[in-house]
């Protein structure tokens, strides 16, 4: 019989090692499951995890996948080291395409080199509108965020859909639920002629920023202590509802941003699958970076290397992509099964104990 | 409109919110214990290629239903040992149950693409289902159906009715008051998740074995995400779920019918009415601490830590 | 004071209901229970008395099975018993309210109740019998009400009708006034009577003296762990028990030259009165007070009579109805939140260190710049600025000897002792025009108390007008100017420690007592 003992203190050992550990055991879970498919474990391992990353157009594509990962995962990490549970990413990416999109659209033959900005700021603000909307409801009538912003994505989806199956119809679209192509003034720059666009260097950007914000400045500092100790955050004068605007208007724009990047830029229109649930991934980007900016961006990464993997996998050895959602999930289960292990650990008993800490039993 | 029409109409609408009705009971008795499961996509698809898949090895549909209730507790089992035991996030673990479901039922299902397997068949109430209306509504259709009836029968009784129901609500109310009186917390959270994995795995098998009645990765098209939404617009409520159940899976039908008659909304937003109107009830209850307190589970999405 | 041991009155033909003998509790550091006896009659209204930390809530756990004794016998009933847990205790017919029960809010009275009974054979027509009971005893419940609706008052009655519904032969309340109206209490009384007649002893625990003289029989008034009397609170009068009850002596004192200077005040609390925000909160009720610069002031009181509302109304944390409920310096700050009452020379720190005063998993630099921002001007731009964050942290743990790695050391690493020394050091090192603390040595040992006395004194000396709310009146005794007392969310004009009586005190503190007399009060 096992029991669960609180430590002291964190575990430093166990704060670095536990992502590790989660990596390695997803990995060894990932050739067992290539195994069972009757595909050779170290090549499938090998294709899923290594080969996208042997090419230029293999690494490109890796920024391309993660840009938005990894811009929505750091404002989600933002929103969340406040202790604010923002779900609704996915809702703020669509409002912020919705947005900057709806202008380009309005305006498809701008030439002036300033609008292409003016259309991302229309793409940022989109996001802190829909995301405004969950810390107005949650201030003023003390409505759960988890709840009100996962509502928003779907009501932001639909509106998505009403428009580009209605009003913004492609009229040369033969009739696909697309919107118009957007003008080359509201294109995301390539860089040096690859796939990899604006986005690709903004993400990491904006990490570092949020990462200096939440490390270096007094908002930063007031966001962390109202997160960890709302009491004390009262003690040192912080105001709540202040510090709660700004981690959802942060994180909304950001999504919203990584929207109107995203559909300026690869896809190049406004469509009904602008997003494949990036929101939600990017949640789970937020936790396996452990909610620290750093951290998200290679989160963002190696999800994003999941993505091709899958891909790469269905290409050459026949395999569903589905794995894809497999490695993401295990992963993830790894890595918050893994960090029990930083704030406890494991005794063995003689007899199991029934009060408190339940027992973690093994196998019987 | 005639009584047939009207007859069809009401059968679609059923025949296409029993899938929601199921989830969502299970989901309601995981919430009001006051865990918050947002993986019910991912058992669901799980519990639909399980009852495929036996249903397809077998020839019978029944062992299939059975299998997807087994497939859909166990799978839940993960979520539950992570959040309960293990003490981990429950919106992040949620998310990566959707995650891996989603992938891992799509691996299991690769090879039942295209194939047929046999379906849930009708069950007909001999004089019963020739009644106008009623007839055909309650008296004549698959298992399922008839499940989805008395299991929201049944969580309503369970939960008004039995001391045990009124233990559960207590467990949602404050862990810790439970806990201070000798309840097992996590034990009931345990026997609450696997309930809500049981049924939302049985909705995965009514899609698989008769809605669709095919398999593809994508059967379950967000409607587990229709579920959550649903438990929250029904505030806990079972015989609200009820109604909620039929409007969120009607909307479609009512959107057509409403276009029918020549009202100028465009469906996808009355598609997101019911979510608006879910948003509408959160504020309702929210909007002072007494209502919050009665309606809202007060431990939801919160970890247990026993202080013995 | 000698210890004022009356004859227990001999045993009735049964014998006295329940006998404690010789009950021995040690916990690391402290020795809760010293040998204590302890006899409850039939139809007897006991009452158990004394301040905090007398040892009165270990020996009721242990009466109701909660915690086990060392040493010493339990006689019930006219038999020895070993009560090994709560559900023991109450198959033998003891019940127990609690001070602060749980309920819960979104269930009704009967739903409640129900969960409290394991037996369904006890649930069968739980409504009527709730009803029947709650009526009879004068304590009216309706069933079907939820708990949310109530008022704590009605919720006692919850716990108590519980209690009632498996007929208990010995009821323990905990302090069930506090939280109680004035026509309440007087319900409960008659109810209790009602109780004790018809073949229900009741312990009763408390430190309310007029309370106790005008409900109970007997009295054991513990002081420190030991019992130092049994009598009969009738005969006595509240001086002659409070003076039983307060286990501070009143030597005198040179650790600090009083000059007694009339200096200007400096900070004024003018009629305050405020709402608590917590459950079991105690309303803050027309508070006025004065403190000069030089002087300390002592708020004395049992814990849980509005000192944690009182120390975030004095932070700013909860607002003063008026602006001119407080003034600082003559500014009218009533309404200012903490940060701007830092920018006029208040500092303060609240009793709960972990989560309150400090964040634990930040590091001292972090946890000085919560408080010591504004005054220590730690940030430039926005940005924190590190390096004076740091020295800031350094040298208050230079001063003050606070054993750590250094400023970058976590606060929870840091024993409680230390991290008391840091975060008092980091207020005074602010050099405050007013300084507020509440516990300021809870949980602190003698050495790091020593310390921090000596820098409270060194501030008051520079001019600083402090006020130290405590439950220490040793410590109250020690340091302080002048002495207040706070009861029940009120807070008496304060006197001179110098002319205080420990009656007076322990008067005041029992909620009794009239102030403005005693004022010319010669002292004993």
């Amino acid at each position: 019989m096992f029991r669960l003992e609180p430590r002291g203190e964190r575990s430093q050992f166990w704060t670095f090692c536990s992502p590790v550990l989660a990596v390695a055991l997803t990995i060894v879970t990932m050739a067992l499951i290539f195994a069972a498919m009757g595909a050779p474990p170290l090549a499938g391992i090998e294709t899923f995890l290594i080969s996208p990353l042997l090419s230029v157009s293999g690494l490109s594509s890796l920024a391309v996948r993660a840009a938005p990962l990894i811009m929505i995962g750091v404002g989600l990490a933002f929103c969340y080291r406040a202790n604010v549970w923002n779900i609704g990413g996915d809702g703020q990416f669509t409002l912020g395409a919705l947005a900057g999109g709806g202008l380009a659209l309005f305006f498809p033959n701008q030439a002036f080199w300033w609008f292409y900005p003016v259309v991302l700021i229309a793409g940022v603000l989109g996001g802190m509108f829909w995301a405004g909307i969950v810390a107005f409801l949650k201030l003023r009538f003390n409505a759960n965020e988890i709840l009100t912003s996962l509502m928003l994505v779907y009501i932001a989806q639909l509106v998505l859909v009403w428009l580009v199956t209605g009003p913004w119809r492609d009229p040369q679209g033969y009739g696909f639920p697309q919107s118009a192509m957007f003008g080359a003034g509201s294109t995301t720059p390539d860089i040096f002629g690859t796939t990899m666009h604006l986005g690709c260097i903004l993400a990491p950007l904006l990490a570092i920023a949020i990462w200096l914000i939440m490390g270096r400045t007094v908002l930063g500092f007031q966001l962390r202590v109202v997160g960890q100790a709302p009491r004390a955050a009262r003690y040192a004068g912080f105001s709540n509802a202040k510090l709660t605007w700004i981690a959802l208007l942060v994180s909304g724009g950001l999504s919203g941003l990584a929207g109107i990047i995203e559909v300026t830029g690869p896809i190049g229109q406004l469509t009904t699958g602008i997003t494949p649930g990036y929101g939600f991934t990017a949640v789970i980007v937020a936790f396996l970076g452990r909610l620290h900016p750093i951290g998200v961006i290679f989160a963002g990464l190696l999800l994003a290397l999941s993505y091709l993997g899958g891909d790469a996998a269905q290409i050459n050895l026949n395999l569903p992509n589905a794995i894809t959602g497999i490695f993401q999930g295990v992963l993830l289960f790894y890595l918050l099964g893994a960090d029990i292990l930083i704030l406890y650990r494991l005794k063995r008993v003689k007899r199991a104990v029934q009060a408190g800490i339940p027992a973690l039993e093994p196998a019987e | 409109m005639s009584l047939y029409e009207i007859t069809s109409f009401v059968l679609s609408i059923i025949s296409a919110s029993t899938p929601l009705l199921l989830a969502a009971s299970g989901e309601l008795i995981t919430e009001k214990s006051g865990v918050l499961n947002l993986g019910v996509e991912g058992m669901m698809l799980i519990g639909a290629i399980a009852g495929f898949a036996t249903a397809h090895a077998t020839g019978n549909a029944m062992l299939g239903v059975g299998a997807a209730m087994l497939a859909g507790a166990l799978i839940s089992m993960i979520f539950a040992v992570l959040t309960l035991s293990l003490l981990a996030n429950q919106i992040a673990t949620g998310l990566a149950l959707t995650i891996f479901g989603h992938g891992f039922a799509a691996l299991l299902g690769a090879g039942f693409v295209g194939i047929a397997a046999p379906t849930l068949q009708k069950i007909s109430f001999p004089v019963l289902s020739g009644i106008p209306f009623f007839g055909p509504v309650l008296f004549d259709q698959n298992i399922l159906i008839y499940l989805s009836f008395v299991v929201l029968f049944g969580i309503w009784w369970f939960l008004r009715k039995t001391h045990a129901g009124l233990i559960l609500r207590a467990v949602g109310d404050s862990h810790d008051a439970a806990h201070a009186m000798g309840y097992p917390v996590l034990a009931i959270r345990y026997a609450a998740i696997a309930f809500g994995g049981a049924m939302a795995g049985i909705a995965g098998a009514y899609l698989s074995l008769y809605y669709s009645p095919l398999w593809s990765q994508d059967l379950a098209a967000g409607r587990g995400w229709i579920a959550l939404a649903l438990v929250v617009f029904s505030a806990w409520r079972p015989f609200w779920l009820l109604a909620g159940a039929y409007l969120f899976g009607g909307i479609t039908y009512m959107s057509l019918y409403l276009q029918g008659l020549g009202v100028p909304i465009p469906s996808p937003l009355i598609s997101a009415l019911p979510y608006a109107g879910t948003v509408v009830v959160l504020v309702l209850i929210s909007r002072d601490r007494r209502r919050t307190r009665l309606n809202q589970p007060a431990c939801l999405g919160k970890s247990f830590h026993a202080v013995a | 004071m000698d210890a004022m041991i009356e004859p227990v009155p001999g045993p009735s033909a049964a014998g006295p209901l329940l006998a404690l003998r010789g009950i021995v509790k040690q916990f690391p550091g402290c020795l809760a229970n010293d040998h204590v006896d302890l006899t409850v009659g039939r139809n007897e209204i006991h009452a158990l008395l004394g301040e905090n930390g007398a040892g009165k809530s270990t020996l009721v756990k242990i009466i109701y099975g909660v915690m086990k004794p060392d040493a010493g016998t339990i006689t019930w009933d006219g038999r020895a018993v070993t009560i090994a847990n709560p559900a023991q205790a109450r198959s033998l017919g003891i019940g127990m309210v609690f001070q602060h029960f749980s309920l819960f809010e979104a269930l009704t009275v009967a739903e409640n109740i129900a969960l409290g009974l394991n037996n369904p054979a006890d649930r069968v027509g739980l409504n009527d019998r709730i009803v029947d009971i709650s009526t009879r005893y004068g304590l009216p419940l309706d069933p079907d009400r939820a708990v949310h609706d109530l008022s704590v008052g009605e919720r006692q009655r919850i716990e108590i009708v519980r209690c009632l519904l498996q007929n208990p032969k010995l009821l323990i309340m905990d302090e069930p006034t506090s939280v109680l109206t004035p026509q309440e209490v007087k319900k409960l009384f008659e109810t209790l009577r009602r109780l004790a007649a018809e073949g229900c002893s009741i312990l009763y625990i408390s430190h309310k003296l007029e309370e106790i003289r005008a409900l109970c029989e007997r009295a054991t008034i513990m002081r420190l762990g030991k019992v130092v009397a049994h009598c009969t609170p009738a005969q006595k009068t509240a001086r002659e028990l409070a003076e039983l009850m307060i286990s501070a002596t009143l030597k005198p004192q040179d650790f600090r030259q009083r000059t007694g200077r009339a200096a200007a005040p400096r900070l004024v609390l003018d009629r305050l009165t405020i709402r608590s925000n917590q459950q079991f909160g105690t309303d803050l009720k027309d508070i006025s007070f004065s403190v000069a610069g030089g002087e300390i002031l002592g708020i004395a009181g049992i814990a849980g009579n509005g000192q944690s509302e009182l120390m975030d109304a004095l932070s700013g944390e909860i607002p003063a109805g008026s602006p001119k409920n407080i003034l600082l310096d003559g500014a009218e700050i009533g309404h200012e939140g903490p940060t701007a009452r830092r920018r006029r020379g208040a500092c303060f720190l609240p009793e709960e260190r972990n989560g309150h005063g400090a964040v634990g998993m930040m590091t001292l630099a972090e946890n000085g710049f919560l408080s010591a921002n504004v005054r220590a001007v730690l940030n430039r731009l926005g940005l924190i600025d590190r390096k004076r964050t740091r020295a800031f942290a350094a040298g208050v743990i230079k001063r003050f000897d606070v054993r750590t790695t250094g400023p970058e050391a976590e606060a929870r690493a840091l024993s409680g002792g230390n991290l008391q020394k840091f975060l008092i050091g980091r207020e005074v090192v602010q050099t405050p025009s007013v300084l507020m603390l509440s516990q300021p040595t809870w949980g602190v040992d003698a050495g790091a108390a020593a310390a921090i006395y000596e820098a409270l004194v060194a501030l008051a000396d520079a001019g600083t007008a402090i006020v130290i709310i405590s439950q220490d009146l040793d410590e109250i005794l020690l340091l302080c100017d002048r002495i207040a007392v706070i009861a029940a969310g009120r807070v008496s004009p304060p006197m001179p420690v110098k002319e205080a009586t420990i009656e007076q005190i322990g008067l005041l503190m029992g909620g009794g007592g009239a102030p403005v007399a005693e004022v010319a009060h010669v002292p004993a």
